[in-house]
């Protein structure tokens, strides 16, 4: 299990379940700063081809933090064998706007909001 | 010189006496912009959770819950991003000040946030919003989700999901302060 922990988010990524989770609010500055968060992101796409990403407590993600994801979604799609899903909550509003956009760019993402 | 993009309304004067208004100003070399980086999640999210006491919840009803929660949550993104992009591009050799006001209309929020920019960065910001005035919002957004994968940014990215996301619409004001400095204005209203 590699942890990432910060002032107000952890990432945890499962290598024995290659699910990614991303939890409490994300306000880095620039994709500089979330570099640490891409490798664990970059190490689970050298692992696997079936990764979950688990967003359900993520409360709130600035838009560098969304041009991470994105750069995520395109690395998987380009890898044509990744199969990816996003776990998602309706509770958090900033997910039931801005996730979808997610599935434009790799339409064959399985997108989960509950 | 000024000039104005978009349908700018300019809020720096309270027009009526009964609207609500929120200012918060900074100055921008007191504090390096490190440390004050985790200023701007604070100040977003009080303004967020200001605004709410304006929308009312009912426990026993649930959409008047959600409409607070997306409201806070539109606030705190929104001022949020104005913030960033604010602390990234003052220029501090211009002493000017990057402050924030919020007013509640009848049925919309309105945010103005200003900051001093050198006339190089106000040349390029005038560009980027010449391509989101004139392009379809929608598709600029995907394209440059696709640049930003290549090039390792995430430029422009605040303003176009408060357009995309929010459904936002952004006017800016450009005013030339001197010392080859410009004071730029933007405008961000979302109805409620």
């Amino acid at each position: 299990m590699a942890t990432i922990e910060g002032e107000n988010y952890k990432v945890e990524y499962n290598p024995d379940t290659a699910t990614i989770a991303i939890s409490g609010a994300l306000r880095l500055g620039g994709l500089g700063e979330y570099a640490p968060i891409i490798e664990v992101l970059n190490a689970a796409l050298d692992e696997h081809t079936n990764i979950t990403l688990n967003m359900k407590q993520l409360e709130f993600l600035n838009s560098s933090g969304i041009a991470m994801l994105s750069k995520f979604v395109i690395e998987a799609r380009n890898k044509e064998t990744v199969d990816l899903t996003l776990c998602g909550s309706s509770d958090v509003p900033w997910q039931g706007k801005s996730l979808i956009n997610l599935q434009r760019l790799m339409p064959k993402i399985t997108l989960v909001v509950e | 010189m000024a000039e104005t993009f978009g349908n700018y309304e300019d809020i720096s004067q309270a027009r009526t006496q009964n609207q609500e208004y929120l200012n918060l100003s900074f100055s921008p070399s007191s504090i390096p912009i490190k440390q004050r980086w985790r200023n701007n999640g604070l100040s977003a999210d009080f303004l967020g959770d200001y605004f709410t006491t304006f929308f009312p919840k009912s426990e026993n009803d649930p959409a008047s819950l959600r409409r607070q929660s997306e409201i806070k949550n539109a606030v705190s993104y929104i001022a949020n991003e104005l913030l960033e992009n604010a602390m990234k591009f003052s220029d501090e050799r211009l002493n000017h000040p990057i402050s924030i006001r919020l007013m509640l209309d009848k049925d919309r929020i309105i945010f103005s946030e200003t900051n001093g920019v050198s006339r190089e960065q106000a040349d390029s910001f005038r560009t980027f919003i010449n391509k989101v005035m004139s392009e379809d919002p929608n598709e600029l957004y995907i394209q440059q989700l696709e640049e930003n994968a290549m090039t390792d940014s995430s430029a422009g990215l605040g303003y176009l999901t408060m357009v995309n996301d929010y459904g936002a619409e952004l006017a800016w004001y450009f005013e030339d302060v001197g010392d080859n400095g410009v004071a730029v204005t933007t405008e961000v209203k979302v109805a409620v």
